[in-house]
């Protein structure tokens, strides 16, 4: 492995007497909207898709997100989970956030439904790089609700189709009853997007692909040197696919994933998403593959 | 402005003169075994006459007739206790016909003065600073007390064999940040202030007792008790029956560890840690938390809790259906690695100031210069890492 270029800054001196600072005047970590749940869908068993409208038109006017952001979705009295943000930048009238019932704030967001409060503070993060990728080809891998997180991206492309070369989105589910956002493809594929799908599991109307994410590549005609790859989804996988597209000839310095950890603050305060020395929540989730290389590949880190 | 001698008794004074100015004062007091922070309205409640013998997994005190106010070093508490506390109430909500409203009161702090800070806890302070007030998001509690926060600093004179500020450019100098600093000398202290609030208190001290200017002389042997002690402890060496004095070599330390993060010592350290959580507790500077809900019954009022996370708990990095860091190796990592490396990625210094609380209230005694000194001793051959 080589060593990853990082941030371009100059060495900083290891140990050094801190100094006072004048004290910075930043915003709120706690900073929150009060939203009301104007649509709930079922995606598929146990995934929903929440449209939060906010109450305040002030915080409406002024909340802006980049695919791949993400907010931190709060009920009162039960707690606070990082969801990422699935809907079309563009929309103005509400933001979408398709989540799948696994925690205790999932489950109870699962009890409820259309005129429902929701507290959102949001959005944090880093977005994927659909600027650097202008001009490009652009290969999106995501496994299982891991595409709610690139749905967003997929939006903004389609409204530059022109802006990107080829485009292909791959996506994996355990089985065909996993595949979410269905009544879609037929709209990314009519913007010219290739739409490959895979199982591991296929049941008796199952006529496509079934195996890894990974063999899709088999059925993609790229031009590697010139491509793209943003990814999403658990980081076996992930790792699974950068070697796969590594192997097909897309750079590392060209593959961009979304990582998730644990989190309380979403605002680099509290500590719980450290990924060797970056916060997930400010520094992420959508990292370059390079940039974390070397931290990737260690267990339990 | 110019030091002056404040004699022993005027403590009492300056104590006055603190609470007098609206100030809650908080100083040293031997309880429960330990020197530790508490409301301090008497200066006879200050640990005079009380040694500290700290090592590995040890702390006593003993009185020494010949131990002055402050030759006591740290104890358990820092001022993170008190600017960062371990549990806090942040938010409360309301049911109401018209959907959820927040009701957190506003937050006025106290204003709050403590005695007996060294220089190893004003550098602890001013890398939380950097943590809490340092970035684009702020923690606006902190910085509400902060503001509010009146600093008696204390220029070390005596180190405990777990002491190793020197060695991390923390101390044992005190400074800067303080608004007032203590230098015992004898029977009296040497004072001076820093800042406009703390030359207000001298003024208002000089009311009361009699306040003379140190000679030039006199300046000149204050400003070298601090630097006598530093020699002293770059000069230590470990003698036969007594505790192994401290230090840590900080050259290249963020590169060492990153590249040694699948040393076999991390599974050598993880067969002696209890993964307790002590050290991140006792640590001035660990700033790890979570937030709990608490409601009443009818879960219409609802607080949140925030209190202290420790990366030595599953909890900290429990995630859906997978933990992070699933085992005692890979959290005695993280909590090292973060310390010594990954704060200097984070806030441009190190996350340690040498003032070794995490050494003295490990209960197996585990010592984190001794785990750093382990690996440079055979450190492994990974790739390189680029500058932070």
């Amino acid at each position: 492995m080589t060593a990853p270029p990082r941030r371009a800054s100059p060495p900083r001196p290891c140990i050094r007497t801190p100094a006072p600072e004048p004290l910075a005047f930043g915003r709120d970590a706690w900073h929150h909207h009060v939203t009301r749940i104007v649509a709930a869908r079922d995606e598929v068993a146990g995934v929903r898709t929440y449209d939060l409208a906010f109450r305040d038109p002030d915080a409406a006017a002024g909340y802006v997100f980049a695919p791949g952001q993400f907010n931190m979705l709060y009920l009162p009295g039960i707690g606070e989970a990082a969801i990422s943000i699935s809907s079309d930048p563009r929309e103005r009238a509400f933001v979408g956030h398709t989540v799948k019932a696994v925690g205790n704030v999932t489950q109870a967001l699962e009890r409820l439904g259309a005129g429902d409060e929701v507290v959102l503070r949001g959005p944090f993060g880093t977005a994927w790089p659909l600027e650097e990728l202008r001009g490009r080809d652009v290969v999106i891998v995501t496994g299982g609700v891991g595409l709610a997180s690139v749905r967003s991206a997929i939006f903004q492309i389609i409204a530059a189709r022109g802006d990107y070369g080829r485009v292909a989105v791959l996506f994996g589910a355990k089985t065909p009853a996993g595949l979410i956002y269905t009544d879609e493809y037929d709209r990314w594929r009519a913007a010219g997007i290739e739409v490959l799908l895979t199982v591991d599991e296929a049941d008796s109307n199952w006529t496509g692909r079934v195996g890894l994410v990974t063999a899709l590549f088999d059925d993609l005609d790229l031009s590697p040197a010139s491509s793209g790859l943003i990814c999403c989804g658990p980081e076996p996988m992930m790792l699974a696919v950068v070697k796969r597209a590594g192997a097909a000839g897309i750079f590392p310095g060209d593959t961009y994933l979304s990582m998730e950890r644990n989190m309380s603050c979403a605002a680099r305060l509290c500590g719980l998403c450290q990924f060797g020395p970056e916060f997930v929540c400010r520094d992420g989730p959508v990292f370059p593959y390079d940039r974390i290389a070397r931290f990737l590949e260690i267990r339990h880190l | 402005m110019q030091p002056v001698w404040l004699p022993r008794h005027g403590l009492q004074h300056l104590i006055n003169v603190l609470r007098d100015r609206g100030h809650r004062v908080v100083g040293p007091q031997v309880a429960d075994g330990a020197v530790v922070y508490r409301d301090l309205a008497d200066a006879s409640l200050l640990p005079t006459g009380w040694l500290d013998h700290q090592d590995g997994g040890v702390y006593r005190l003993h009185h020494d007739p010949r131990a002055g106010t402050f030759d006591h070093v740290v104890g358990p508490h820092s001022l993170k206790n008190y600017l960062f506390p371990a549990r806090e109430t942040i938010e409360a909500w309301s049911r109401t016909p018209d959907g959820w409203q927040q009701t957190t009161p506003t937050y006025e702090p106290e204003q709050l003065a403590v005695i007996g800070i060294r220089g190893c806890d004003l550098a602890a302070l001013a890398i939380q600073d950097r943590v809490f007030m340092g970035g684009e998001s702020i923690d606006v509690r902190y910085k509400a007390r902060r503001e509010k926060l009146f600093v008696v600093a204390v220029n070390c004179r005596r180190a405990a064999a777990t002491c190793f500020c020197h060695s991390m450019g923390c101390g044992p100098a005190a400074g800067p940040g303080f608004d007032i600093a203590l230098t015992e000398v004898g029977d009296r202290f040497a004072i001076e202030a820093a800042t406009e609030a703390g030359e207000a208190v001298l003024a208002d001290i000089t009311g009361r007792v009699s306040l003379v200017p140190l000679t030039p002389d006199e300046v000149a042997s204050v400003r070298h008790v601090p630097e006598t002690l530093r020699e002293t402890m770059q000069a230590r060496v470990a003698e036969e029956g007594k505790p192994r004095p401290r230090s840590l070599d900080t050259e290249k330390i963020r590169e060492l560890l990153f590249e040694n993060l699948t040393h076999p010592r991390w599974a050598e350290v993880a067969d002696r840690c209890l993964s307790c959580a002590n050290c991140t507790l006792v640590c001035p500077t660990c700033f790890c938390s979570s937030v709990g809900e608490v409601t009443d019954l009818t879960g219409d009022e609802v607080s949140r809790e925030r209190q202290w996370a420790s990366c030595f708990t599953l909890e900290h990095s429990q995630m859906h259906g997978a933990n992070a860091r699933p085992s005692t190796a890979s959290r005695y990592r993280q909590w090292l690695t973060h310390k010594l490396a990954g704060w200097i990625d984070q806030f441009g210094t190190s996350g340690c100031t040498g003032c070794g609380r995490c050494i003295t209230w490990c209960p197996v005694g585990i010592d984190i210069t001794e785990e750093v000194a382990a690996i440079r001793e055979s450190p492994a051959s990974s790739p390189p890492l680029s500058p932070s």
